[in-house]
Parts: C-alpha cells; structure tokens; sequence
C-alpha cells in the first residue's frame, strides 16, 4: 500500500470513476475510493494510460459525490486472507467478514482472480460421487472435480435439489473419513434462501465445514463480480492446499452475469447477445475453469453453479454459454414440476460429460453405461410417442407406442421421483432402471447386450 | 533491437510509443515481466500491442521491447507428443518451472535445445539445396521420421560442409550453404505465413475416420476442410477425438482453442496409453496438442489456430497426411471479436469485426493436398468444431465457415438427447468430396457407391415419411412405406449409432462398413419383394434376424468381415423360405 491519497475525480458513469493518473497506478489494481460520504469503496483500475485511470467500484456509487472524493492506490489486486480459519465462518463478496466475528488470522493473501491452470498439471477427474438422487446418479453422475451446473426456473426447487445433494454426497470406495468443505457463495440471493441453506447444513452438521460468501440481493449488484472469485479462492486454498475435498456452490450464476452485462454497458461496450458483452463466455470460463484436480494434491473442486433461465428458455446466453463451459447440466423442467416430480431433473437435455470415466466395473457396475443409454432412447422414444398422441389420441397409438407410453409414466413417477430425504444406493438406482425396462419389449432393448438383459433384466412373475 | 514506452494499458491490448522503428507483427516483450506480445497496429497515436498472457499489474512507463522478427513457430524434432499452448510454449516444462498455475512471465523453450537428436544425412556437401529439400532424418519418435528441411525461405545453391551422422542439438549447424546460410535440425516460421507448396493435387483420396456415418454417408478427403456445427453437449468434441484416434493421417495436430482444460487432460493422459492400429504403438507418438483453454489469455487464443496449422504445414512439407482439429473455430472468432472491441474498431454481424470470413478463408486455405517444395505428395485435414450460440447455425461464424469447407457434418440436438452417437444429422449434413471419392473407392470396394446412395435414398424417403406419421401415425400407412421406416431404423441403430465407448464398435474398418451397410440394405431389398409378394409386414417384424442386424456392429470385430458374410448368408436362407411361401400363395 502506499498510502498516498489525493483528489481529482474527473468524472463517475455507473460503476465506473475517471480519476487523474499521479502516480504509478497499474491495470488490474485495487484501489479505494473516499466519498465525502466518509464512505470508503473499493473498486479496481480497468485502463491506465499516462494521464487517466478508469476504475470500476465494486459498491454502489450513490451518494459518491465527485468534488472532495479522493483515491488511495494499493498497489495489489484484490486479494483474500487464506487461512484454515476461513472454515465455518461467513463473509461479504469482497471477502470482509460479515459475521460479526474478526478477520481471520493468517498473514496469506491470495489474488482473487486467480491463475489459469495448466492444463499439463490437471488430472482426468473419475471418481464416482454417490448422491443418493437415481436422475443423477443413474444418467447423470457427479464426478469429484466436475463443474456440473443446475439450470433452473423461477420458483423450480433447485436449491432443495443442491441442498439434498450436498447432504447426500458420497464417494463410493469406502473413503468416508476424506477431509471435506463446502463453500458458498450467493450472488443476489434472498436472504430466504441463504438461510435455507444455512439451516440444510447446520441439521447436517457440517455447518462448521462450511465457508460462505453472501452478496445478498440487497447488496450493490456489482460485488457480485468478486463473489465467486473470492468463493474460489478460498476452495482453492482448501482443496490445493489443505487437501480437502471442497464442494462449491454458486448460486444464482444469472444475477452474476446481470451485473456484469450492467458494467460492460456502463463501459458503453459493444454488446453481443441480449445486450450481454461478447466477452462473457470467457469470463464464466475464468470461474468454471477453476474447477478440478492437480497431479500431486489430494484435494478436489467439485463445482455446482445454479443458474435460472430467463423464462425457462435454455439457448439464453447464460445458460447457453455455461453448457458450453462446463462438463454437463442438471436440467430442471417445468413440465415434470408441474406433474409433482421431484427432483423435476429433464430426461433428455440433462448430460454429465464426465460420467464416461467415472462408472462401470469396479467403480459403480458393468451395465451402467448401457443401462442408461437405453433408458435415455427409450424415453426420448416416449417424448415422441407423447407427441403423436396429442395429435391423434391415445387410443389410435400402436400396442408398441402404448408401451413406451405406459413405460413414461412408470420412468417418471418410479425412477426420476423420490423423496427430498430419500437417499438411494447407486446398486438400487441401477435395479430401479432395469425394473422400468420390463415395461417394455425385450427386443427394443438394443442398446444393452443379451447378457446383460440375461444377468440384470427381472424375469416377469 | 528497439524500446518503446508503455502509454495505455487496458486488459490484454497495450499501447506503447516510441517503436515507429518496429514492424507490424513484430514480436514484443511488454513490461518489467517482459511478457510476450504482438505488434498488431501501428498508426499516430502508436503501436498497438496484443499480449499473450494475463498482464495486472502492468502499468504506462514500463519498457517494450520489440525483437525486430514476426511471432514465429520453432520447427524441428521434439514436437511430437508434447502439448503447447497458443504460442508454443511448452506446457510441461513451464509445469516445471512455474507449478500447476500458469504465471505470466514464465519463458520456455519451443524445442527442447539441449536434447541430442540423432541425425542421418541424406546430402553430402557439393549436393545441390533448395527450398524444402531434405537434409536429412532423425527418427523423433518410434512412428515419425522427421524429415530435416531446408527452410523455405532460402536460397538455392550448393551444400557446403555437411556434417556426419550423428547426435546433434536442434540448434547445431548441420551445413551451410554457398551462399553462407546455416542450415540447422530447427528453423523459424512465421505462425500467420502460409507455407509455399508446389502446387495443390484434387482431394481424391479419402481420409478414413472409422466413423461410419462419415466415411460411407459424408466422407472427407485428405485435404479436405470439413466443419462440425452443434450446440453444447451434442458431441463435436467426442467427434473430434474419435477421428484423432483412428483417422489414418500419419500425423494429427489437435489444437484446443478455447475449451475445457479437462478435455486436453484427457487426450493428454489417453493417447499415449492408445494403439494406433496401423503402427502398433502409441497413438501419442503422432500426436501434437496446442492447448489454449478457456480461461487461457484471449489473445493467445487468437493465436493458436494458426500454431497449429504451421505445425501442420511443416509436417505435410515432409510428405506426411496431416489431420488438424480445431476445437473450437468459434472460440477463436469470439477472440477475434474481443480484440477487435478493444481496438474500438467498427463491428459488422452480432460484434465481429467485417475481416472474419477473410480470416476464416485464409485459415481454411491452409489446408489441402499438394505437392511438396521437397518433391513429395502431402496433405493437411482440417475438422474445425463450431460452437453456434443457441445452437442456431443461423449465425455468423457457421454461415461464413459453410462457404470455405465442403463437409458439413451438422449435429443434431434431438439425436444427442435421444444418445444417438455421434449426433450427425444426415438430414442436415453434407460432403462433396463424395464425388471425388468414387474412383479410389470403386478401386477398393465397388459396393460403397451402391450402398451409400441406396441408404440415403432410404433415409430420405423415411424423412418424407416421418411428417406424414407425425400426423396421423405410423399404422395407417402401407406396408411398403412402413418397411421403410423400418429398415431406416436398422440402419439407424445397426450402423449410423456407433458408441466411442463399445471396445469393438468405436473404430469400423472401411471393409466392415460397407458389409455392415450392404447387408441392411439387402435386408430392405428382399422384405420389400415379399411384401409386394403379398406377405404382411408382421412376418418381417418378427424376424429375430431384425435384432442380430442391428447388433452386428458391436458384434463382429474388424478382423471377423466373414462373419457379417455369413450373416448375409443366413438373411439370404430366411427370405428365400419366405419367397417360397409367398411366391406359392400367390400363384395359389
Ligand atoms: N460418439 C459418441 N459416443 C458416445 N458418446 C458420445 C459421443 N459423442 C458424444 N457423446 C456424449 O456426449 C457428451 C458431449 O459430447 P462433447 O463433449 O463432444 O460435446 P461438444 O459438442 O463438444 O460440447 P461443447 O460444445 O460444450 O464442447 C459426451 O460427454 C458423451 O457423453
Ligand atoms: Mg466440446
């Protein structure tokens, strides 16, 4: 820090300040400002040239008057003191505690932003997490070190589904007593559904593993930027470097990208689509990426980010980017909602890239892989047969499409459905699955070989 | 040397004064860190400067120094197997020196420079030295001879003093010429030049995949260009890998432009443990990786397209077939586009700048089968992945690719949904290379041409079809047409869908393809004449020979072909009791 201050703020648009350059002032700086408010702001430098600095505030800037505002530059970007202590403890966006308690005691600060990881240095992520929900486990598995998101809705149960599955989750191979931690952070959540999962972890009593980094929504739109910045570093700290196996949630990624869209327009940008700034595919792959597993470290960052689509329509920029970034998408659908399914996770447009590696013999069972594509063919089959009915009525269906039929509702209600609390074994998920295959004709079932139809199919009663 | 001043810095384009003496493209280092970046415009206000890794920290005053040469790929033995990012530094021994996070700064070597390379020579001095002529050959890995060069920037003349064989850095001299230029196992190229060939050669050979759908319905040529446009998740990326795996190129340069980490990880750790069939040793050992992921500096992304084709390039100037993946095309426009912003220059559709479809040209260009300077035949395959926003092919980047490519291998999202892989709609797709193609293939396999064209036939009858049943069901159609429907779902599920998962299925040899394809079709031939014979269509859905058709695929490994022959052997037996039964009955 280097403790000069000085005046001149030339002109403020939004988040955005114009300062006179004095000093050697450097891009990617933190710097503060002082209102006469007696407020002081953080923001960072975002163009230096010999004689102007812009900064964007990472507050609001109401009631920043210009005349007698002064900046102090601090001579480093935006950092977070790291420490074991950071467990159990709760702060602001910008990493400052908010609960009530000191800061935590460590003299190491970590850049927010972080570093690229090489991609030399990663490590294949392949370790099965049990979640006890089949949508997921069954055809969608969670892999320690994806980044796998929840594409939700308004008012779709998307957090009683993160909750359940930070409740639930398991790695399989008997390594119970793994260092573990969660993080959290919340960008424009309500404080309602902080508390949800304040409450979900404290009756789980991990309350004590937990680090949370709030930027509610009555908080300045704009510290939501650093939210999950600082989230990650903290994990990052965690997984790399205390060797835990830490669990990230980010939620809601759509208020994230609404502030950065309100920058990038107050930069006056060109925007791409929806007004959104062309950039923001590779800014939510500088969070995404962070997540993962390094050769040599014990440690692991598994990312659930939680996103609403703006009108449930999935080619939205945010969502649509996200899908392009991270390694699948949990797809909550209004339709199955609606019928009473919970957890109401999409059978079609759900995927989990990294379930390739993570499952079959020895990790979950030989007839896994198999078991799903079928379940995924046959109900693309009933979407399709739902179709055709709507236009020419049930009853003119041929006997087989009445079977796919009849095979939906079961999938549904059986296998897709289960209790908020219901935890199912991986072993069951699968015999589940087979027990819906029996809705159907065995010489449909081509995408499992007769063996396995002979081994796992129940023989009719 | 010269040294300019930073005067503006804003995200990674800097502007610097005082290097009107530099040149465009010149190669800078920007700052105290001396952090590698490009000259990319010069005008009054003065030189605009890309710079390839993350710059906080960075301020106006700092020294830019400008090398006095354009960004150039080093090119010699040690390029196989190794994973670069955009710029061609090494990611494995940047690990080395910086740990697993990549801090900006950090230099390393492109070539390993103190590694010994055997060398034979295949000039002795007093030989005559051209553009591209070999040297001579080191063996770089157990499956590549690297073919030593002769830049192509040189002048003809005479070999003076050739050295022996013998284990020679890449930056020993190995001769010289009459005219004084060294010759070295290594040589500079400028990543945004073309290198000269002698002359292009027509695309009449076909790069074979393995991927049935391709090879038999939307084959590529060696030097062919195709594109693989698909919304997220439906499997460009899986494509991709699977041709890089089995295609039978010699070498492949599998450039990750803007993508996950994960993914190249993946290709990192898999390959060397591969077999490539045709050599007997690991697949890693034709391999090159430029990884540029997405969290990567932006510019350096914009880059790593063209390290790749100059990789490329270099390998095909030695007389190899070279395929190029790049994953993603649109990834690399997207970079384009933010520079472009950030240079405050006029956009054109949805942001990009007007010069995208020069570029997009200018890359594709790169590509193509030729004759070599050295005298040889080789050929750079390019497969670039889009990634259309929406999965809308409507935009910019897919149009504008569509006219420099002549292979559209469209990804279909309902067929990714339903987990029919690979996803390639053979509604939308197309290939017209095909053509092209019917000679070497009516020289190798007569059968392809026949049983392609009747599958697509087929598949676009079934397609017609399809809207009608969408209305009023699949039952109240005629016998014939609903035959249709069912051959074209034999044909979906026993040869388009091919898992990258299924041990035997993941790579079909051309041979089992056309068996495979020939006996549905021939399946489809004779059910169609006992119908018309009067037999109802419930003697041929009960066939169980339906099933074992649609299973052969992951049955019959590639080396059995005699077994799908004897398949067609038993379906020729069960529909010639059935021709005797109708044939009867008609007569009756
Ligand atoms: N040929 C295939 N065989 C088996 N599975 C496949 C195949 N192609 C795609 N898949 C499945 O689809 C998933 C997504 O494929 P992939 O990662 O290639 O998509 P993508 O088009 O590259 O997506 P993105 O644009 O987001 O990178 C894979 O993880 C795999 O589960
Ligand atoms: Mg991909």
């Amino acid at each position: 820090m280097r403790g000069i201050e000085h005046r001149g703020l030339t002109l403020a648009e939004g988040p955005i300040v114009i300062a006179e350059r004095r000093e050697n002032s450097t891009y990617g700086e933190l710097a503060a400002v002082y209102g006469r408010d007696g407020v002081r702001r953080l923001g960072k430098v975002i163009d230096v040239s010999e004689k102007v600095v812009a900064l964007q505030l990472f507050s609001d800037n109401t009631g920043l008057s210009l005349d007698g505002a002064a900046v102090e530059y601090l001579g480093h970007p935006l950092e977070l003191r790291v420490g074991p202590g950071l467990l159990g403890r709760v702060f602001n966006g910008l990493g400052h505690p908010s609960d009530g308690y000191p800061e935590i005691i460590s003299s190491e600060r970590r850049d927010v932003n972080g570093q690229p990881l090489n991609p030399a240095a990663r490590v294949y992520p392949r370790d099965f997490i049990e979640t006890g929900v089949s949508a997921i486990d069954g055809m969608n598995t969670l892999i320690r070190g994806q980044k796998l998101p929840i594409f939700s809705g308004n008012g779709l149960p998307h957090n009683r589904l993160a909750a359940q599955i930070v409740r639930q989750a398991r790695i399989l191979a008997g390594s119970g007593d793994e260092p573990f931690a969660i993080v959290f952070a919340g960008m424009g959540i309500k404080y309602d559904a902080a508390r949800f999962f304040i409450d979900s972890f404290e009756k789980s009593g991990v309350l004590s593993r937990v680090v949370m980094f709030l930027s509610l929504a009555d908080a300045p739109s704009i510290e939501r930027l650093v939210t999950p910045r600082s989230a990650l570093t903290a994990a990052e700290y965690l997984a790399y470097e205390l060797g835990m196996h830490v669990l990230v949630v980010l939620t809601d990624m759509t208020n994230y990208c609404e502030a950065l869209r309100e920058v990038s327009a107050a930069r006056s940008e060109v925007p791409s689509r929806k007004g959104f700034p062309g950039y923001l595919y590779s800014d939510l792959a500088s969070i995404y990426e962070r997540a993962g597993k390094i050769e040599g470290s014990k440690g692991s960052i598994t990312q659930i980010p939680i996103l609403s689509m703006p009108d449930d329509d999935i080619s939205h920029p945010i969502p649509d980017l996200t899908g392009y970034i991270t390694e699948g998408q949990i797809v909550l659908e209004r339709e199955l909602f609606q019928k009473s399914v919970y957890p109401p996770i999409a059978g079609l447009s759900s995927l989990s890239r990294l379930m390739k590696d993570g499952i079959g013999e020895g990790m979950t069972r030989e007839d896994h892989r198999d078991l799903a594509s079928q379940l995924f063919a046959a109900y693309a089959r009933v979407k399709s047969v739902r179709n055709l009915a709507a236009i020419i009525g049930e009853e003119e269906l041929s006997p087989l499409d009445k079977k796919y039929l009849h095979f939906g509702e079961h999938f549904e209600a059986e296998y897709l459905a289960q209790g908020e609390f219901e935890d199912r074994s991986v072993v069951q998920t699968l015999d589940l699955g087979w027990r819906m295959l029996t809705y159907l004709p065995k010489e449909e079932l081509l995408r499992v070989s007769p063996a396995l139809i002979e081994k796992y199919l129940p023989k009719e009663a | 040397m010269i040294e300019g001043k930073i005067i503006r810095v804003a995200g990674p384009v800097v502007l610097a004064s005082g290097l009107g003496g530099a040149g465009l493209y010149d190669v800078v280092e920007v700052g105290i860190a001396k952090l590698a970046g490009e000259i990319i415009r010069m005008d009054g206000s003065g030189a605009t400067i890309q710079v390839y890794e993350e710059n906080t920290g960075m301020g106006p005053g700092e020294p830019v120094i400008s090398l006095g040469r354009p960004l150039s790929a080093l090119l010699g033995p040690g390029i196989m197997g190794s994973i670069y990012d955009g710029i061609q530094r090494p990611l494995s021994a940047l690990k080395e020196k910086s740990g697993d996070f990549l801090i900006p700064g950090v230099k390393g070597e492109r070539l390993d420079i103190e590694r010994r390379w055997h060398f034979e020579p295949r000039l002795k001095t007093g030989d005559s030295v051209a553009p591209g002529t070999v040297l001579g050959v080191v063996q770089e890995t157990s499956v590549v001879e690297h073919r030593v060069l002769a830049p192509p920037g040189i002048k003809p003349g005479l070999i003076k003093d050739m050295v022996g064989a013998g284990d020679y850095t890449v930056l020993d001299t190995i001769a010289e010429t009459g005219r004084g230029e060294v010759l070295r196992l290594a040589h500079e190229w400028p990543l945004r030049k073309p290198r000269p060939s002698l002359r292009r050669l027509p695309p009449t050979e076909p790069l074979i995949t393995g991927l049935r759908v391709i090879d038999v319905l939307f084959p590529i040529s060696k030097g062919g260009a195709a594109a693989v446009p698909g919304g997220f998740g439906t499997g460009k990326t899986m494509t991709q890998h699977a041709i890089a795996k089995w295609c039978n190129a010699d070498i492949i340069v599998y450039v990750g432009c803007g993508e996950r980490g994960n993914e190249m990880t993946d290709v990192l750790q898999e390959f060397p443990k591969l077999v490539d069939p045709r050599t007997g040793r690991s697949l890693m050992e034709r391999t090159v990786l430029i990884a540029n992921t997405s969290n990567m500096p932006v510019a350096a992304r914009e880059v790593s397209i063209y390290t790749g084709i100059t990789l490329a390039e270099y390998y095909r100037d030695m007389g190899y077939g070279v395929a190029v993946m790049a994953d993603s095309t649109s990834r690399w426009a997207e970079a384009l586009r933010e520079l472009s912003g950030r240079l405050e220059e006029m956009p054109a559709e949805e942001g990009f700048p007007a010069y995208l479809p020069t570029r997009l040209a200018e890359f594709y260009e790169r590509g193509g089968r030729v004759d070599t300077l050295g005298g040889g035949e080789g050929s750079v395959s390019i497969i670039g992945a889009v990634s259309p926003p929406g999965g809308d092919f409507s935009e910019p980047v897919t149009q504008h690719t569509k006219r420099f490519i002549r292979c559209f291998w469209a990804l279909d999202r309902d067929l990714a949904y339903a987990r029919h892989y690979p996803a390639i709609s053979w509604t939308d797709s197309y290939s017209e290379y095909s053509e092209e193609l019917l000679a070497w293939w009516d020289a190798v396999n007569p059968d392809w041409k026949n049983v392609r064209k009747r599958a697509l036939e087929l598949l676009k009858k079934e397609q017609r079809l399809e809207q009608i049943v969408r209305l009023i069901g699949p039952d109240a159609l005629p016998d014939e047409q609903r035959l249709v429907l069912i051959t074209a779902d034999l044909i979906k599920s026993g040869f388009l869908q091919q898992s990258s998962f299924d041990d035997i299925d993941k790579y079909c040899s051309p041979e089992k393809q056309v068996l495979l394809l020939r006996c549905i079709m021939e399946f489809h031939r004779r059910a169609e004449s006992v119908i018309k014979a009067g037999a109802p269509l419930v003697k041929i859905t009960s066939l169980p020979l339906r099933e074992k058709l649609s299973r052969l695929k992951s049955t019959v490994p590639n080396d059995r072909p005699e077994d799908i022959r004897a398949a067609e052997r038993e379906l020729a037996a069960v529909f010639d009791d059935l021709d005797r039964q109708y044939r009867k009955e008609s007569l009756r």
